[in-house]
C-alpha cells in the first residue's frame, strides 16, 4: 500500500462531549425538511406545493439552471409547508411523515452492469446527485462533466466529528456498491483516504476498485480538500468530485433495493449534551426528538447542525443539515467577561501560548460561541499559515478574494479550496476575521466571472 | 462587578445612537471593551473562536517589554550616580530612574492614545489597540534626556503621519515608534546624538558617550590610538551585555531584551523568524567587515558585538517583529530580517554620521517589505503555474 502523507500543519481542537459508540434509541421525527440553502449557489425551483403528497425519492425542487438535478423528500407524507425569507427565497420544504416509507421505485441493478449514462441518470432522478460535489468551487457537481477523479475522506478529523468507521458498520456491500456506481462516473481513479492508525473498519481498508491512501496528522488531515492537495493538485480546468462516505452507502442502497433509503446515523455532541452518543435519523430530520432528554439546560446554548467549525446553527426544532452527519450543542456564551483579556485563562483555549492552557495540553475544553474580541483589521501575520497544510498563502488569497482581483484569486489557488478548509484560519485569527464567508465569496464571485 | 456591569449597560444607550453622547460612542466602548471582553457572538463561520484578540496580544508584548523597561529604570539611575562618582543605594537608584522615566511614558500615552480617541472618533471606528505597544516603544527608544514636549511632538507626529493617514492600525507602512524616533533624530539632532543626552543630569567631566559613538570614532583612529579607545571603552563587553552603560532608555541590556524576546516566541506573538534572522544578518556583515579589515572599526569590533552595542537587540526584538510593517510571508520574513541586520551594521560602520543605524534599517526595510512579499507571492504563483505545465 501507499506511503503515509502526513499533515503537520493544522490544529486538533479538544472539546468536552465526544459521540460514544452506542447507538441510542430517539422517538422517530415527524417533521423533516430539506433546505435549500444547504447548497450553496443553488437556485431551486419548486416542483410540489403545501399538501402535495410524497414518497420517499418524490422530487420536491430542482436546480433551474440544471433542471436534471432533483432534490427529493426522504421519507413519504405531505409537504406541509414552504418557508421563505427575503425576497421569497425558498429556506425550507417540510415534509409531514406519515410514518409509513412508501418509496418511490428506482432501478435495481447491479452498477458494474449499467453504462455511465444510465449511473448517472439514476442518482440524477432519486436526487442523490446532489451528495456529489465538485472541486474547484465546493459546489454540487455538473452532470455534464466527467471528473479527472473522485476522492473520498474516510474519516472526519474536526472537533467531536462522527466516527466514520462506525456510521458504516455493517453495511460494507452497500459501500461496495456505492463505489462501483461511482467508479463509473469517471474514467480517472476512485480515491479513498483512510486515516493511517483509526481507519480500522474492513468497510474501508478492504474496499475494492478503488485507491486507498493514508494520512495521518492533525485536522484538517480529515479534509477532502487537502487530501486532494496532497495526493494531486487542483489545477486550472481540472475538475475532481468529492463524496462522503456515509452517502455512498445510499447510493449502494439505491442500486441494492431500488429505493431512496437514506436513512443514517448521526453524533449527538457537545459539553451541553448529558449523554453524547449515536442516534439513528433519516436525512432531514427534526433534531426536537433528539436533543428532547439530553439537554443539560435549555437556556443559552447553541444548537449546531455540524462541527463547530463548519456547521449551522439551527433551533432545537430544527433540522439536520442535508450533508452533516453531527449535531453539536455548545453554550451559546453571551456574557461579558470582566477583564477576560487579562486573565490567566486556564479554561480557554488558543494556537498561541499567550493563556496559561498551553501547561494542560490534553485538556478538553467547554468552548462557547463568544468572539473573546471585536472584530479588528488585519495585524498579525503568519497566523493562517500554521493551519492550512497547503502550499496557498491564505492572508494573501483572502486579501485578493476582499478587493475581488479575480486574476490574483486564480493565481493564488482559489480553485484548490473550499471555506472548510480555511476553517481554523478563522478559528485562529487574532482580528476576528470572517474567512469562511470571505472565501465562499470569492467562490461565488469566480463562479459568476467563469460561467 | 455586577454593579459595575449595571452601571455600563445604563449608561450605554445615551453613547449609542441617538443617545446623548452619541458622538463619544467609540471611545464609551474604548473603555468598555477594555474592562469587559464584549458579548458578542460569533454568527456565521466557525462557531467557536480561539480566545486571543488584539488586546491580549498587546499586553503580551508589552508584558515582554517590561523587563527592559525595568532595567532601563534601574540603569538611568546607576548612569546618573556613576557619573557623579557617588554610590547610591539601589532603591535610591531605581526611585531616581522612576522620577525621571515616568513622565516621558505618561507623556507618550496620554498624547498617542488622545489622538488614537479623536481619530477613532472622527471616524466612527473602535479604538485600535496597537498604541498600547506603541506607547511603551516610544519612551523606550529615546534618550532619558529628551524634553518632554519633544517627546510629545515626535509621538504625535507618529501616530498622525506613521499611522492614521494610513488608516489607522494594521494599514501603516513604517512602525510608528521608529517613525517618532526618526522624526525626533532629524528634528532635534541635538537631542538624540553626542554624548549629553544619554545619561540624566550627569556630570560635565564624565563622558557620557555611548559604545557605538566610541566605536564610529575609530573609523578615523590608527595604531596605538586605536587599541586604546577600543580597550578604554569597548572591551568591557559584559556590560554591554548587561546593559550597564549609556543608551536609549531600554535598549542598552541584551539580558533584559531577550527574557522579552523568550516571552514573544515561546507566546507565539513574535515573529522567531525575524529575529533570528536580523541577528543573522548583523553577523554576517560584521564578520565580512573582520575579514575586510579595511579601518580599526572593521578590525577591532568583533561581529558578534555588534549584536549587543547600541539598538541592535532591541530593534530586532521589539521592532523589527511588528507584523503590520514587517514581511507577512514566512519566506519574505527571513530576508526581510536578514537585510535589516545587514545593513544595520553596514551603515554603522560606513556613515559615522548614523552610530545608531538600526532605525533606519528597519524603517529602509519596512519600506521594501512589499516588495520582498511580492516576489515571494510570485514564487508560489510561478509554482502553481508550473505544475499546470508538468502535467499537460
Amino acid at each position: 500500500m501507499s506511503e503515509v502523507k502526513k499533515i503537520k500543519k493544522g490544529l486538533d481542537i479538544k472539546l468536552i462531549g465526544k459521540a460514544e459508540k452506542v447507538l441510542e434509541k430517539a422517538d422517530r421525527s415527524e417533521t423533516f425538511a430539506i433546505k435549500p440553502t444547504d447548497f450553496p449557489g443553488l437556485t431551486p425551483k419548486l416542483k410540489v406545493k403545501v399538501d402535495t403528497e410524497v414518497k420517499a425519492g418524490s422530487a420536491l425542487f430542482f436546480d433551474k439552471y440544471r433542471p436534471e438535478i432533483n432534490f427529493t423528500s426522504p421519507v413519504s407524507g405531505k409537504v406541509v409547508a414552504v418557508n421563505r425569507g427575503e425576497r421569497r427565497k425558498i429556506l425550507e420544504v417540510i415534509i409531514q411523515s406519515d410514518n409509513e416509507l412508501q418509496y418511490e421505485e428506482f432501478k435495481k441493478a447491479n452498477p458494474t452492469d449499467l453504462s455511465r449514462d444510465e449511473v448517472k441518470e439514476e442518482l440524477l432522478k432519486s436526487g442523490l446527485w446532489a451528495f456529489l460535489r465538485q472541486r474547484p468551487y465546493d459546489v454540487i457537481a455538473n452532470p455534464a462533466d466527467a471528473p479527472k477523479a473522485i476522492y473520498i475522506s474516510a474519516f472526519d478529523s474536526a472537533p467531536l466529528a462522527a466516527d466514520f468507521d462506525y456510521l458504516v458498520e455493517g453495511e460494507a456491500e452497500a459501500f461496495q456498491m456505492g463505489l462501483d456506481a461511482l467508479t463509473k462516473l469517471t474514467d480517472g481513479k476512485v480515491h479513498l483516504n483512510i486515516d493511517a492508525q483509526k481507519t480500522q473498519s474492513k468497510v474501508f481498508t478492504e474496499a475494492k476498485n478503488v485507491v486507498i491512501n493514508k494520512f495521518a496528522g492533525v485536522h484538517p488531515a480529515g479534509n477532502v480538500g487537502v487530501q486532494i492537495h496532497k495526493l494531486d493538485p487542483i489545477n486550472k480546468g481540472d475538475v475532481v468530485w468529492v463524496i462522503r462516505p456515509q452517502e455512498i452507502l445510499f447510493i449502494g442502497r439505491l442500486f441494492q433495493n431500488g429505493t431512496y433509503d437514506v436513512s443514517r446515523k448521526v453524533a449527538l455532541t457537545g459539553s451541553e449534551v448529558k449523554n453524547p452518543a449515536y442516534y439513528s435519523t433519516i436525512l432531514g430530520g427534526s433534531v426536537r426528538n433528539i436533543l428532547k432528554a439530553q439537554l443539560k439546560d435549555d437556556d443559552k446554548i447553541r444548537v449546531i447542525s455540524g462541527n463547530v467549525l463548519t456547521g449551522t446553527q439551527i433551533p432545537e426544532d430544527g433540522f439536520l443539515g442535508f450533508y452533516d452527519s453531527q449535531i453539536t450543542v455548545i453554550p451559546e456564551g453571551d456574557e461579558y467577561e470582566f477583564l477576560g483579556w487579562a486573565l490567566p485563562g486556564l479554561k480557554k483555549f488558543s494556537m498561541s501560548k499567550t493563556f496559561f492552557s498551553w501547561l494542560t495540553p490534553n485538556k478538553e475544553y467547554r468552548l462557547d460561541a463568544n468572539l473573546h474580541g471585536e472584530h479588528r483589521a488585519f495585524v498579525m501575520t503568519g497566523e493562517y499559515d500554521k493551519v492550512l497544510p497547503m502550499d496557498v498563502l491564505p492572508l494573501q488569497l483572502i486579501k485578493s478574494i476582499m478587493v475581488e482581483d479575480i486574476d490574483q484569486m486564480e493565481q493564488l489557488g482559489i480553485y484548490e479550496v473550499a471555506p472548510e478548509d480555511l476553517a481554523l484560519c478563522e478559528f485562529v485569527c487574532t482580528s476576528k476575521i470572517n474567512v469562511q464567508d470571505l472565501v465562499r465569496q470569492g467562490i461565488d464571485l469566480m463562479v459568476k466571472e467563469m460561467s | 462587578m455586577k454593579a459595575l456591569r449595571k452601571f455600563l449597560d445604563k449608561k450605554k444607550p445615551l453613547f449609542q445612537k441617538g443617545g446623548k453622547f452619541a458622538k463619544l460612542q467609540s471611545s464609551f466602548e474604548a473603555f468598555e471593551t477594555f474592562l469587559y471582553v464584549p458579548n458578542i457572538t460569533s454568527h456565521s463561520g466557525t462557531h467557536i473562536k480561539d480566545a486571543i484578540d488584539l488586546k491580549r496580544t498587546m499586553s503580551v508584548v508589552v508584558l515582554a517589554l517590561i523587563p527592559a523597561l525595568l532595567f532601563g529604570i534601574y540603569n538611568t539611575g546607576y548612569q546618573h550616580f556613576l557619573s557623579l562618582g557617588q554610590t547610591a543605594e539601589f532603591m535610591d537608584i531605581c526611585i531616581y530612574g522612576l522620577i525621571e522615566i515616568l513622565p516621558i511614558i505618561v507623556v507618550s500615552y496620554v498624547v498617542g492614545l488622545g489622538i488614537e480617541f479623536a481619530f477613532a472618533q472622527m471616524r466612527g471606528h473602535q479604538v485600535n489597540e496597537g498604541f498600547l505597544v506603541s506607547g511603551m516603544l516610544i519612551p523606550l527608544i529615546m534618550p532619558v534626556g529628551a524634553p518632554l514636549w519633544m517627546v510629545a511632538v515626535s509621538t504625535a507626529f507618529a501616530v498622525v503621519i506613521g499611522k492614521e493617514v494610513f488608516g489607522g492600525t494594521g494599514m501603516n507602512i513604517w512602525n510608528p515608534a521608529l517613525v517618532a524616533r526618526a522624526f525626533f533624530f532629524f528634528a532635534y539632532p541635538s537631542k538624540m546624538s553626542g554624548d549629553i543626552v544619554w545619561i540624566a543630569d550627569k556630570a560635565d567631566s564624565f563622558s557620557g558617550a555611548t559604545p557605538l559613538a566610541h566605536a564610529a570614532s575609530l573609523v578615523d583612529a590608527t595604531g596605538e590610538t586605536a587599541t586604546s579607545i577600543y580597550t578604554q571603552h569597548l572591551s568591557d563587553v559584559w556590560n554591554q551585555f548587561v546593559g550597564l552603560i549609556p543608551g536609549s532608555i531600554g535598549e542598552t541590556s541584551t539580558i533584559a531584551i531577550l527574557i522579552g524576546a523568550v516571552i514573544l516566541i515561546a507566546s507565539g506573538i513574535g515573529s522567531w523568524k525575524i529575529m533570528a534572522s536580523v541577528f543573522v544578518g548583523g553577523y554576517t556583515m560584521g564578520a565580512i567587515f573582520n575579514l575586510v579589515g579595511a579601518n580599526a572599526y572593521m578590525e577591532l569590533i568583533p561581529a558578534w558585538q555588534h549584536l549587543i552595542m547600541g539598538g541592535f537587540a532591541f530593534g530586532a526584538v521589539f521592532m523589527a517583529t511588528d507584523p503590520v510593517s514587517a514581511a507577512q510571508t514566512a519566506r519574505g520574513k527571513i530576508i526581510y530580517g536578514f537585510l535589516i541586520g545587514f545593513l544595520a551594521v553596514l551603515i554603522r560602520v560606513m556613515n559615522a554620521g548614523f552610530p545608531e543605524a538600526m532605525m533606519l534599517a528597519i524603517l529602509l526595510m519596512n519600506t521594501f517589505a512589499p516588495l520582498i512579499d511580492h516576489y515571494v507571492i510570485q514564487g508560489n504563483v510561478k509554482r502553481r503555474l508550473k505544475r499546470v505545465k508538468v502535467n499537460a
